[in-house]
């Protein structure tokens, strides 16, 4: 029994269940307020929630974003305000998804997704335009050909700044300020940071 | 490896497949963690995401066992000879990951101490975003890479000493050329 008795902690564990993942297939849920890569939100009405202020490429840390805002053309306005951001980039390769540029706007249209899975072979797939960050016309967000997600993972991705919105200041818990949007619609306001942590 | 001088056919054609899903199925990683990525890496390796289901389980110490290089983590000047020495005694075929965002472009860290981009110093297969990235991002920068063994040529060679062909622009007057015309006029 003396040499057999290490085998014991390796029967052991046969009997346990399994904890392995099988990634392409099947994917542990995120959590509610995971930080993956970035959404470009939309009005009900379809219109822009940018208005290209740049307070988000102020803040980055990282330097990441790079927006250049234009006046709204009279005829066919892109945002309700007076400007839009025409220009919107993002590049993955130096983002680091602190989520400040998601508080530092002032219209919640920039909102980090769950989306987390993809890479790049090249540098230059890492810029995100604007093209590929907007929400389609469902304010779902638009799948790239090089993202794995399955059915169902952009469910709730958008504005879960919405609990301390605007601009992340805990007196904003749970009320509803700028949530009108596509897709997902007017929602309630998430129940907050403090009511989650007391008993 | 020999099959240079193999004439192309339907024979050989079928032996390049079994040779790449060979190359892609047992892709071993040189262990390079340089900070807080690496501990996703091990992350990706244990038992929740377990790497051994890609047959990657064996994180080598010495890069003559090695097929893959995971950069993880931000690359200073200092740590960038160390980089390319451990990239060079790798045998080929090889590939590199360059893994978050601090080993891709120096991610936040914009300053004097660090390589913007890995890609610098050698050439990097795959880009994987993230800081850090997490394990189930880094699989996906794996299953890209597993896709570009089975796309890609099979006998193409690094050629020595390039990089990933990125030519870093210099300033006005910081141009090695610059520096020479200064030297000689002083």
């Amino acid at each position: 029994m003396g040499r057999l008795s290490g085998f014991r902690v390796t029967l052991a564990q046969v009997f346990k269940p399994k904890v392995t993942e099988h990634y392409p297939k099947e994917k542990r849920p995120k959590p509610e307020r995971f930080h993956g890569r970035h959404v470009l939100n939309r009005y009900e009405d379809g219109m822009e929630k940018c208005i290209g202020c740049e307070l988000c490429a102020g803040v980055c840390p990282a330097k990441c974003i790079y927006v250049r805002g234009a006046d709204n053309p009279p005829d066919a306005p892109v945002s309700p305000g007076e400007r839009y951001g025409f220009v919107y980039e993002i590049n993955y390769l130096r983002c680091i998804h602190c989520d400040l540029c998601v508080e530092a706007c002032p219209t919640e249209a920039i909102t980090e997704s769950k989306l987390f899975e993809f890479s790049f072979t090249n540098r230059e797939d890492a810029i995100y335009t604007r093209d590929e960050l907007l929400v389609d016309d469902e304010g779902r967000a638009r799948r790239q050909p090089w993202e794995l997600w399955h059915g169902g993972e952009d469910d709730r991705t958008s504005a879960w700044m919405r609990a301390t919105a605007p601009s992340g200041s805990a007196e904003f818990e749970g009320r509803v300020s700028w949530s009108g949007e596509l897709g997902f619609g007017v929602r309630l306001g998430e129940k907050g940071q403090s009511e989650e942590s007391s008993p | 490896m020999g099959m240079e001088t193999i004439p192309h056919n339907f024979l050989t054609a079928r032996l390049e497949d079994l040779v790449k899903w060979a190359r892609r199925s047992s892709v071993w990683p040189a262990t390079f963690g340089l900070a807080c990525c690496a501990m996703e890496m091990m992350a990706t390796g244990a038992a929740h995401y377990d790497l051994a289901r890609y047959g990657m389980e064996v994180f080598r110490a010495s890069p003559r066992q090695a097929d893959l290089m995971v950069v993880a983590g931000r690359l200073s000047q200092k740590m960038a000879p160390v980089l390319r020495q451990v990239y060079d005694q790798m045998v080929e075929p090889k590939w590199v990951i360059s893994m978050g965002v601090c080993a891709s472009t120096g991610g936040m860290f914009n300053n004097y101490a660090l390589v913007q981009g890995v890609d610098q110093i050698v050439p990097v297969d795959v880009y994987v975003p993230g800081c850090p990235p997490g394990p189930e991002t880094l699989m996906h920068g794996i299953l890209t890479l597993h896709e570009q063994i089975r796309s890609g040529p099979l006998l193409a060679r690094r050629e020595a000493g390039r990089g990933a062909g990125i030519q870093i622009e210099q300033r006005d007057g910081q141009s090695p050329s610059g520096l020479a015309v200064a030297a000689r006029s002083a």
